[in-house]
């Protein structure tokens, strides 16, 4: 569009029938362009949810055809909080949570701020770095399993080369106390870049002359790091957080893929857990319930953290 | 920036943080070259303990990805000898290829149902984004979180009312049904992405073509979308990458006709367990279209993770 | 209904026996896991195709999926599949929720009689419910879980001197579970020609259903009952019997002596690997892959052989196989119908196992050449005199999975005793028995 034409054009055309004309037609096309958006999500995403909660009231068994379905009000929140194996399976996904977070966020950080030294071929690697985030899941986890074998993967070998502990010494994926950290390596492995991106765009926004005048105040190198660096990427790191979070929350694919859950229930985390009493034992009415036991969780969680986000910008 | 300059790292440092880093880069490719290391091995090779790091490349972890195979008397095996480079290699096992696995079908699938997703969360997402960006619309924040919140929720939490609804529509284990399921779900990045991108056009180019005589479809047909060119490109990318890599909807909602890779690739067997090289020639495989988006996108790749939430 | 039946199955003998040709020809999808016998079974199904004029296509899902994607696809009300071999356990489930095609009328009209077939078979696959003359399938795999070893290293000199040191006995085939554990013990973390080996292969998985067919494989030799009375679901005292206890112990004790390390999730594509590599001596499996294990040309032929479950208290082996079904969801059921009636052909049968498929026909297993036909038909003939199967009630997903959990809980993570896992075992089975209203 050429300058010329409109400037031509714009001269020539009564400015108030113009306006008219598009205000009109501007609330049609509003919603026509906003209305299919709505309706996939309200279908999709909303409808079932009402669903799943009024399923939660009932015993309805998704695989039974001819059963009578029952309206039983709060049994199943009921049994649910007072199963002893689901707090056991909550404690699995908050080990999980947390130090998925805290390795990813440790390595993610010094990755960034070491990248940020603008070394000569830094974006080639960071990119090399970057990779594992962009994989199926379902496909890592099944990998990592074939890596975690004692006997024929390759992870016990590295190990026992750096440390001389014999290969078949241990098993990641079936000792009750090492299963949980082979789900947080994996998923370490795999996202660790994903806060790393976010903390070098973090460190990136941090404009040159607050260090320079920081140098002229003759602050250390290290004051400088705690007093500027820190501050100004930490609304990032807690971006980071947030996501990683949400979706460690809802982590199925890799996990089911690399233990099924165990052994026994070590790292059965709730998703999983969920999805065996959905769409193996088929107890529609309880996984429902079980559902939006897990969902009020995650948004409560979520919303108290923007809030103390939105703080942190604020300072 | 001057060579004095307070921020300007030393030389020394800079080579210190890149040593640590490239080493930290080639710790992370040692899992995705052993991938790509187990597609040319051997059976046998793939299981052998310890590990082998040198081996004798073999294509049968492609053979077995792409065929089936039975197993055939002598009798028959001497008077057919092989037809080809692939039925020699099957032979060892007294077996001959009968046909094509499945891998190229679902390989298909993904495509399909990738593409067909990615296209129209485009489509819906690039009209919601003009509109939102555009338009005043009533209670327009509130809208877009509801947008944006949908993708909080955990996909099981929905998948029990949508296999039933599925179930009851028809739609269980169709292309139409997994493309209209992942749209849902990419949406949302999609809106809150391109809304940023569309943004960032200056509203008067197109004010200047409504004044032009234009009517709002032609703006926004002939002036915005060339401008969000390179916004809907590597959005598509990224709705592309997730239904690509989709695993839990697809395990549930679909079974022979509309199953997708992510989901099979984990279950290929050969004579009797797993069939590790061919499943690592299937995850090469399926990995790579994505390694070279991540190659291509590193410009975008930053907006594109965090939902528009941080730009580079 | 049931007049609808029997009308199409009156109508199908009548099409049948007039010309094959005038029957209008079907596209058929028969369903199964995705394993050797179902190459087999594919072979087989060509002269099928060639008498009926039908079509075949076959679906086969891998093992780790086959139950969730197969019964996903009958609760969905899907018509993938015409044909349904499908695991014994979804009898119930298939009769009560209506997946299944009752054949009764179809087997009068056509003059197929389950006497023909093994009892053992017609017991677990066909009939729901259990026991009564009421049939869901036609017996198409017959199947149990054994063992095999390495025949090579059982009969070397200096193992079998070893071996005689250190316990007292000649190396052979067990005749015990414990003897079995003994010589599994004696194999572990010896070294064989410069490799450590480890003593057996055994189903410890933990997501589908492996541990609970591998531990029943000790449970039922020493006596494990699921009910007091049958049909009573009357569990205390049977369930964690005293036996029940002892086995269950035994299984830990075998985990944690003589399996190779890593085997803490590993069904029957773990045991195959785990033997193919030479890491063990000795595995466990299912029949179905034993004539695949003679094939291989690594450890197969004269490095391998094979021996039924051994007894402790009794014989005992724990139930594999299938029955194949007509599903009511498939508008195809006649042709369906037509694929029964041809399989259960005595000389269908016959040809089934020369081609690698267990038939669980009598004119086949009682023919006087069955038992010298192939190394591991004896053993097969001896495991199916004494198999026994998990509940096969519409609700055993449950129950096997509060089993899965329970005994994985014990054996693997190490928790509680076996009497607390039986315990609490009895109770997730009361919690669902209450729920179906059976209690």
């Amino acid at each position: 569009m050429s300058e010329r034409t409109i400037d031509t054009v714009a001269a020539a055309t009564p400015e108030k029938v113009a306006r008219k004309i598009r205000g009109l037609s501007d609330r049609a096309i509003a919603w026509l362009f906003v209305g299919p958006t709505i309706f996939l999500l309200l279908a999709i995403n909303i409808f079932p949810l009402i669903w799943t909660i009024q399923l939660s009231f009932t015993n309805y068994k998704a695989n039974r055809v001819g059963r009578e379905v029952k309206n039983i009000g709060l049994r199943n929140y009921e049994r649910i909080l007072t199963d002893s194996d689901i707090w056991l399976n909550m404690q699995a996904t908050a080990h999980f949570l947390f130090w998925t977070i805290f390795f990813q966020v440790l390595i993610g950080f010094t990755l960034a701020w070491l990248i940020n030294k603008k070394f000569k071929g830094n974006d080639l690697w960071t990119t090399v770095i970057v990779l594992p985030m962009m994989l199926s899941p379902a496909v890592v986890g099944n990998f990592w399993k074939f890596l975690y074998q004692p006997q024929i993967g390759l992870f016990n070998y590295i190990v026992s080369f750096f440390t001389g502990a014999e290969p078949s010494s241990f098993e990641m994926l079936g000792q009750v106390n090492l299963a949980p950290w082979s789900i947080v390596i994996v998923d370490t492995w795999m996202w660790t870049p994903f806060v790393m991106l976010i903390c070098l765009a973090g460190l990136r926004s941090i404009p040159d002359y607050i260090y320079e005048a920081a140098e002229i105040d003759r602050a250390s190198k290290l004051r400088q790091f705690f007093t500027i660096t820190i501050p100004m990427v930490l609304p990032f790191l807690m971006l980071a957080v947030l996501f990683r979070g949400i979706e460690n929350f809802k982590m199925f694919d890799l996990v089911v893929q690399l233990t099924g859950g165990g052994p026994g229930s070590t790292t059965e985390l709730t998703s999983i857990n969920l999805k065996r009493e959905a769409f193996e034992k088929w107890r529609t009415g309880y996984a429902s319930a079980y559902a939006i036991i897990l969902f009020v969780t995650v948004f409560g969680l979520a919303s108290i953290y923007v809030k103390a986000l939105n703080k942190v910008k604020e300072r | 920036m001057s060579s004095f300059s307070v921020t300007e790292t030393s030389a020394r440092a800079k080579w210190i943080s890149g040593t640590l880093v490239i080493l930290y880069a080639l710790i992370t490719m040692i899992p995705l070259v052993w991938i790509m290391l187990t597609g040319f091995k051997s059976p046998a090779d793939s299981i052998s303990y310890p590990p082998k790091v040198v081996f004798e490349p073999t294509l049968e972890g492609y053979v077995n990805l792409f065929t089936t195979r039975t197993r055939q008397t002598q009798e028959y095996l001497e008077a057919n000898p092989p037809q080809n480079w692939a039925d020699e290699i099957v032979r060892q096992y007294d077996m001959v290829i009968v046909g094509p696995s499945k891998f190229g079908q679902r390989f298909m699938n993904s495509v399909i149902i990738g593409f067909g997703s990615t296209f129209l969360s485009i489509f819906l997402g690039t009209l919601a984004a003009y509109a939102f960006s555009r338009f005043r619309i009533p209670l327009a924040d509130d809208l877009l979180f509801f947008i944006l919140s949908t993708r909080m929720m955990p996909p099981i939490a929905v998948a029990i009312p949508i296999f039933l609804m599925f179930r009851n529509l028809g739609l269980s284990d169709t292309h139409l049904g997994m493309i209209l399921l992942y749209t849902a779900v990419n949406i949302s990045l999609a809106v809150w992405l391109l809304k940023g991108f569309i943004d960032e056009i200056p509203r008067e180019y197109e004010e200047a073509a409504l004044i032009d005589g234009y009517t709002r479809f032609q703006a926004f047909y002939k002036v915005v979308l060339p401008q969000a060119a390179t916004g809907i490109a590597s959005t598509a990318i990224f709705c592309l990458i997730f239904a690509w890599n989709e695993y839990a909807f697809a395990v549930l909602l679909t079974s022979a006709t509309a199953q997708t890779a992510p989901p099979f690739i984990p279950t290929i067997i050969g004579i009797g367990g797993l069939d590790w090289p061919a499943v690592a020639a299937g995850a090469t495989i399926f990995l790579l279209p994505v390694m070279v988006f991540t190659i291509l996108l590193r410009k975008h790749l930053l907006r594109g993770i965090t939902f528009g939430a941080v730009r580079k | 209904m049931e007049h609808l039946k029997l009308a199409k199955a009156g109508a199908l003998t009548v099409a049948m026996s007039t010309v094959a040709a005038t029957a209008q020809a079907d596209d058929l999808t028969l369903c199964w896991a995705a394993w050797d016998p179902a190459n087999a079974l594919v072979e087989l199904s060509k002269d099928f195709e060639a008498k009926s004029g039908h079509t075949m296509n076959f679906e086969f899902v891998p093992w780790p999926n086959f139950a969730d994607r197969m019964l996903n696809e009958l609760n969905s009300g899907g018509k993938l599949c015409d044909l349904l071999i499908g695991d014994s356990q979804w009898i119930g489930g298939g009769a009560e929720n209506g997946h299944y095609v009752k054949l009764n009328d179809f087997f009068d009209a056509n003059g197929i009689s389950m006497d023909d077939f093994a009892p053992a078979t017609v017991y677990a696959y066909s009939t729901w419910p259990k026991g009564t003359p009421n049939y869901y399938a036609l017996p198409a795999m017959g199947d149990a879980n054994g063992w095999f070893y390495r025949k090579d290293w059982f009969e070397r000199d200096d193992i079998k001197a070893a071996f005689k040191e250190a316990t007292g006995r000649e190396l052979a085939e067990p005749k015990s579970q414990k003897e079995l554990l003994e010589i599994a013990q004696f194999f572990q973390e010896r070294e064989i020609d410069g490799k450590t080996v480890y003593g057996a292969a055994i189903f410890t998985e933990r997501g589908s259903e492996g541990i609970t067919m591998g531990v029943t494989g000790a449970l039922y030799p020493w006596g494990f009952k699921y009910e007091n009375t049958p049909g009573k679901y009357d569990m205390e005292g049977a369930v964690n019997s005293p036996e029940a206890v002892e086995a269950l112990e035994f299984y830990k004790e075998f985990y944690k002596t003589a399996t190779p390390p890593g085997y803490t999730n590993s069904y029957m594509g773990e045991s195959l690997d785990a033997f193919k590599s030479g890491q063990v001596a000795m595995a466990m499996n299912w029949f179905a892959f034993f004539p695949g294990l003679y094939a291989d040309p690594n450890t197969g032929g004269d490095k391998i052989d094979f021996f039924v479950n051994p007894p402790q208290n009794q014989a005992g082996s724990t139930l594999g196989g299938q029955g194949i079904s007509v599903v009511s969801y498939s508008d195809k059921q006649d042709a369906a119908l037509e694929y029964i009636k041809w399989f259960a052909d005595p000389e269908i049968q016959a040809k089934w196992w020369e081609l690698g498929g267990y038939s669980a026909h009598n004119a086949v297993l009682n023919d006087p050449g069955f038992v010298d036909s192939q190394p591991f038909a004896g053993d097969f003939l001896e495991a199916m005199g004494a198999v026994q199967d998990f509940w096969q009630e519409p609700a055993y997903a449950e129950l096997l999975l509060a089993m899965q959990k329970r005994i994985h809980d014990y054996v693997v993570a190490d928790q509680g005793t076996a009497k607390e896992a039986l315990d609490l075992l009895i109770e997730d089975w009361t919690e669902v028995f209450e729920d179906e209203g059976k209690l």
